[in-house]
Formats: C-alpha cells, sequence, structure tokens
C-alpha cells in the first residue's frame, strides 16, 4: 500500500508538468461480441472525490471491448463492500459480475476506495482491495480499481494504469506528448520545430527514447520523464534513428550508418562506453525490436532484394528470415510473451498490420486501412496500437490481437503518429 | 557542468567544448567516442512560453566559430548561391525505388565535386530523403542510400572522404506536401548543403 501511495503522488508530480492543448479520445468503432455485463455500483460516498471514480472504471471496461456496463437504478441504501450480495437479484438485473466499494476520506485529506468484485454467474467473490490516493489523482486511482477488477475476471493484467507516448504535428511543429491509456491528462515532454519519430519506453516506463532532427539529422535522445532531462546516446557522423530497447534496460539497440548503409549497433543507454556492432551486411539492417526475453533482436533487412522481416541472437550472428509472403514486409514488433510477431505489410499498395503466429506460421492481417504504421502491443499484448490515415490526417486506432475490437483515437488540432505503449506501472 | 557548456554552445561549438570542458575538469570528465557528439545533457524550460517559444530550449543557439586555418575564398562562396552558377543547384531527383544518380544530375554531381577539390576545407552535408509511403525507419535507410551514392560519386571525382556527412530525413521533410506521384517525386531526392548551411 505504501508502494502505491508513493506512485500515485510520483504521478501526481509527474502529471503537473506541461498538459498539451489538446487530448485524444478513444471511440470503440467495432466492439467485441461477446461483452460481458458487467454491474459497477456507484461507490458509497465518491461524491466526495468531485469526480465519479466509477464512471471511469465503467468507461476503461467498457473500452477494452470485453465488458458491457449494466444500468443500476438508484440503491437505497447505497451498498458497500460490506454489504452481503443477494445473487439472484444480480442475475436478475442480467450482470455476470459485481463490483461493491466506498470511499473513505481520510483526515489529512486524502481518500481510501474499498471494494469488491463478485462473479454472479458462479455466485463467488473475486477478491476486494483498497487504494489510497489524493484528490488530483482520482482517474490514477480509478484506472488502478479498473485493472483490478480486468484482472480478477479475465486472468490477465489490466493496462488501464499504462501510459501512451505518440507524436503530434502541426504545421512546422511537432510535439512528443505522453497520455494515460485512455487518451486523457495528455502533455508534450520535446516541443521541436523539427520531426520527432521513433519514441520507445524503456522496461520500467521512466525513459523514453526517440529521434529528434533538431540537429537538420537523425540524432538518437533518451529523455528521463521525472526530471525532464535528456541526453544524447546516439549522434555519429551519418544518421542515428530506430532505438529500441533491451529488456535490461541498459542497452539501446540503433540503428547508425556511421561505417556506411544501414547498420544495427548496441550502446549502454547512458551514454557510456563504445558502440558494439552486431549487424554486417551489405545491405538495410534496420527497425529492431528486441524479444520480451532479450534472446533475440527482430529486424527489417533488405538483403534478399525486398524488406522482410528477420531475426538474430541478440549478441549477433547467422540472421534468418521470419517473413515470407509479400514484397513488402518491416516494421517488426514480437508479442510481449513471444508468440507473435505484429509487422506491417503492404498488400496491393495497402500498408496494414499483419500478425504472424511464430509457432506455426500463420499470417492474419488485422486491419483493413490503407496506411498503417508503427504498431505497439499494449503490455498484456492484448490490444495494439497503431498510426493510420484517415481522410488525410493522421490518427491512432487501436484493434485486439484477434482483430475483433477496434477503437479509434480522434485528436482535435493536429496529425497524430509514431504511437508507442508504455509498459505496467508497477 | 560539462553538460550546460554544451548546452549552451551547441553543435558548432561542440569539438571546442568538448576540450574546453577536458581542461577544466581534467581526468574526472568521462569520455565519448570520438566521432559522436559529447553526449550533453539539456534543462528544459517548463511550459507556459508562447508556442514555439519552448521549442529555442531544445535546439542551442549556434555559435559562429573562427576558423582561420584557410577558408573558401568570398568568390567561391558566392558562387555557391549564385542563381547563375550550377553550384547553386543542390537537389537531386530519383524515380521509384531509384539510388542511382540519373544522368542528368551528374554535370551537377561534378560541379559540386570540383568545389570541394578545389576548396579542401569546405564541408559538405548531403541529406537524403524518400516519399511518404512505407515504415518511417526503413525510409530513413532508403534516404541514406541515396545520400551515400551522391557521395561515393563526389569521392570518384576527387573529393575528400572527411568533406562530405551523409545523413538521411526519411519522409520526414518533403519538398512537396501532396499524396501523389507528382509530389512524390520531388520528395525522393538528396539535397546538398554546405558548412555553415546547416
Amino acid at each position: 500500500m505504501p508502494n502505491l501511495v508513493r506512485t500515485l503522488i510520483g504521478l501526481a508530480l509527474l502529471f503537473a508538468v506541461a498538459q498539451a492543448r489538446a487530448q485524444l479520445e478513444i471511440i470503440v468503432t467495432d466492439p467485441g461480441a461477446q461483452r460481458s455485463p458487467i454491474a459497477i455500483v456507484p461507490f458509497a460516498n465518491e461524491a466526495a472525490v468531485g469526480t465519479s471514480l466509477t464512471a471511469i472504471v465503467r468507461a476503461d471496461l467498457e473500452r477494452s471491448g470485453l465488458f458491457r456496463g449494466v444500468e443500476v437504478p438508484p440503491l437505497s441504501p447505497p451498498p458497500t463492500e460490506n454489504t452481503p450480495v443477494n445473487y439472484g437479484e444480480w442475475r436478475s438485473r442480467l450482470a455476470d459480475a459485481l463490483v461493491l466499494g466506498s470511499v473513505v476520506t481520510h483526515r489529512d485529506g486524502r481518500f481510501e476506495v474499498r471494494f469488491r468484485v463478485y462473479d454472479i454467474v458462479k455466485q463467488a467473490p473475486l477478491g476486494a482491495i483498497a487504494y489510497v490516493f489524493t484528490k488530483e489523482n482520482v482517474r490514477a486511482a480509478a484506472h488502478r480499481v479498473a485493472d483490478f477488477v480486468y484482472e480478477r475476471i479475465t486472468g490477465e493484467k489490466g493496462v488501464f494504469s499504462t501510459q501512451i507516448a505518440y507524436v503530434v504535428r502541426r504545421g512546422a511543429a511537432y510535439e512528443l506528448q505522453i497520455a494515460d491509456a485512455d487518451g486523457e491528462r495528455a502533455q508534450y515532454l520535446l516541443r521541436s520545430n523539427e520531426p520527432i519519430i521513433s519514441p520507445v519506453w524503456s522496461p520500467e516506463g521512466r525513459r523514453i527514447a526517440y529521434v529528434s532532427f533538431e540537429s537538420k539529422k537523425p540524432v538518437v535522445y533518451v529523455h528521463y520523464l521525472e526530471d525532464r532531462k535528456r541526453q544524447v546516446v546516439a549522434s555519429f557522423r551519418g544518421s542515428n534513428s530506430a532505438p529500441a530497447w533491451a529488456p535490461d534496460g541498459k542497452t539501446l539497440a540503433v540503428v547508425l550508418s556511421v561505417d556506411g548503409g544501414s547498420q544495427i549497433f548496441l550502446l549502454n543507454a547512458d551514454g557510456s562506453g563504445a558502440r558494439r556492432r552486431i549487424s554486417n551486411s551489405a545491405s538495410i539492417d534496420t527497425e529492431p525490436r528486441f524479444s520480451s526475453d532479450g534472446k533475440w533482436i527482430y529486424f527489417t533487412s533488405d538483403r534478399g532484394g525486398t524488406p522482410q522481416v528477420y531475426r538474430m541472437s541478440a549478441t549477433g550472428g547467422e540472421p534468418q528470415r521470419v517473413t515470407f509472403e509479400g514484397s513488402y514486409n518491416v516494421s517488426p514488433r514480437p508479442s510481449p510473451d513471444g508468440r507473435v510477431l505484429a509487422y506491417v505489410t503492404r498488400n496491393a499498395g495497402k500498408f496494414q498490420v499483419a500478425l504472424l503466429d511464430l509457432s506455426n506460421r500463420q499470417v492474419q492481417v488485422i486491419t483493413d486501412s490503407d496506411r498503417d504504421e508503427s504498431p505497439s502491443f499494449a503490455p498484456n499484448g492484448r490490444m495494439i496500437l497503431l498510426a493510420t490515415v484517415i481522410g488525410g490526417r493522421g490518427v491512432l486506432s487501436a484493434v485486439s490481437a484477434d482483430g475483433r475490437i477496434k477503437q479509434r483515437l480522434p485528436f482535435a488540432g493536429g496529425d497524430v503518429r509514431e504511437p508507442a505503449w508504455g509498459p505496467f506501472i508497477e | 557542468m560539462r553538460a550546460i557548456l554544451i548546452a549552451a554552445l551547441g553543435s558548432a561549438g561542440l569539438k571546442f567544448t568538448a576540450i574546453l570542458a577536458a581542461l577544466l575538469l581534467g581526468a574526472a570528465c568521462s569520455t565519448t567516442p570520438e566521432d559522436q557528439a559529447a553526449a550533453g545533457v539539456e534543462s528544459r524550460t517548463g511550459p507556459g512560453g508562447k508556442p514555439g517559444a519552448d521549442t529555442r530550449a531544445v535546439q542551442p543557439p549556434k555559435v559562429a566559430a573562427v576558423d582561420i586555418t584557410g577558408k573558401p575564398s568570398a568568390s567561391s562562396l558566392a558562387a555557391l548561391k549564385d542563381p547563375n552558377n550550377i553550384l547553386s543547384k543542390r537537389s537531386i531527383y530519383y524515380d521509384l525505388d531509384k539510388f542511382d544518380v540519373k544522368d542528368e544530375y551528374r554535370s551537377l554531381v561534378e560541379a559540386h565535386a570540383k568545389y570541394l577539390r578545389e576548396n579542401p576545407t569546405a564541408r559538405m552535408m548531403i541529406q537524403g530523403n524518400t516519399d511518404e509511403r512505407g515504415s518511417r525507419e526503413y525510409n530513413v535507410s532508403l534516404g541514406q542510400r541515396r545520400s551515400d551514392g551522391v557521395k561515393k560519386m563526389l569521392i570518384l571525382l576527387g573529393a575528400r572522404e572527411n568533406q562530405i556527412e551523409t545523413v538521411s530525413l526519411g519522409e520526414e521533410k518533403p519538398q512537396a506536401d501532396g499524396h501523389d506521384e507528382g509530389a512524390w517525386s520531388k520528395n525522393r531526392r538528396s539535397d546538398i548543403l554546405y558548412g555553415g548551411e546547416y
């Protein structure tokens, strides 16, 4: 519990910086076919917080595409986490799951939310927990509640408390922004008159590496979120691009042209030490990504004549070709569990996101748009965030890994591109 | 301390700064790979400024370095900008998925090679560019292949390797904003810049 309080206070400091002017909005364009009905009864005394905590929880769960909120009439007296549950009554309200809770105001002004989750079908409690939070962190607390509910019901971790990064372009101005996974509380990390591309979160979520063109050429930076400092980590002669974090958080793979061409190198993420070249070809080798176990680096190479995905041992060595169908397969992103590879494939002039099952080699194209880029897995692997172009404007969208649930994230006032989904926040 | 100096002096002063910092801090100063600009940590100003005002904080101000070891003469510098001189032509355009310099640009490249031969202290940056289709990072690599191709030709024509830095802007800096072949053909290009222009 103290850890969580620390986390929430830490988040408050983080959010005290630069609120961005516009925000992402998330619209579920294609909800899941089987959405489980869940009753989230407004928590007793939640009005004391000033923001409806349970409304945020419900919106989170509905956006996942797996749940549908059941309308609950006002109940008197309002039930709390200590109210005995009449399973038959909730069954008759057509709820498969139920959340009951309350908010307590502490003497120091902080709040505590306590709640229980029930499986109405199996007539069994699924667990209970309490979180302490300050008023300005009600959204973060609600996302924690949603994560707990989601995990107890589905058995997998929720991503409602995570953050996303993306680049907004307005005319000649570029902003690297981060926002909550629901698009709220957007803020910018960097504002520049030159392009910014390829943001990637460090494994612990406190740093973002990216490529900035502010020096009239691509240079790789690591940006420290908490103190808003940044460090040049690759500014060698030529181009420096395509950063990727190793799971240890200490090593970055980057693509450098310092030896000629575009080749993959490893660097220490703190800028110390020397570069280590790990690819060795006369062709283009770029877009490295580590598998989550750190053993492999997936990358794009045109060594076979067309750009295809390959992988090699993270220490270097002979690459193996991974994609075979089609003449343009780029931007490989291994899933968090290592079983699936997302990448962008060109189909009859359209760029779409495909998933390759690494065990049975099955390929499934999961989007139907024309210009998809930069797929990014949610840390639980269920959703994939990507950039696309709709009506001539860059927007973000998200699609479930089974292709069934689709969301759009419109953004007022600018082109949005280069999304990157952040890690779980512990 | 060192970091602040670097942020204040900007890229034009990096080498000088590194030397200065080494002198000031002595052995305590961490080492940086020799061909990499020193890793600077920059502080950024907070929000609240006018749009664009913050940007200057991330773009270190340029400092005019004085180099008295032999600069191109004023007349040769003027030639680079003279619209009647072929040296003022700085862009080479490419066919789709092509990286070779077409015959129509041969005289342009030869003129720049001659300039580099005659002005050994002159420095050049070649920026490769692509059209907007496909992966941004893969396009960075494709643009690099274009600028590298121009450099190779300049060296065959007598320019020195250390005079030319080749980089790529990928699809990020289009010359034309459209989304058709008319625009794309203007965006598949290499741009030549001389020292002082970048």
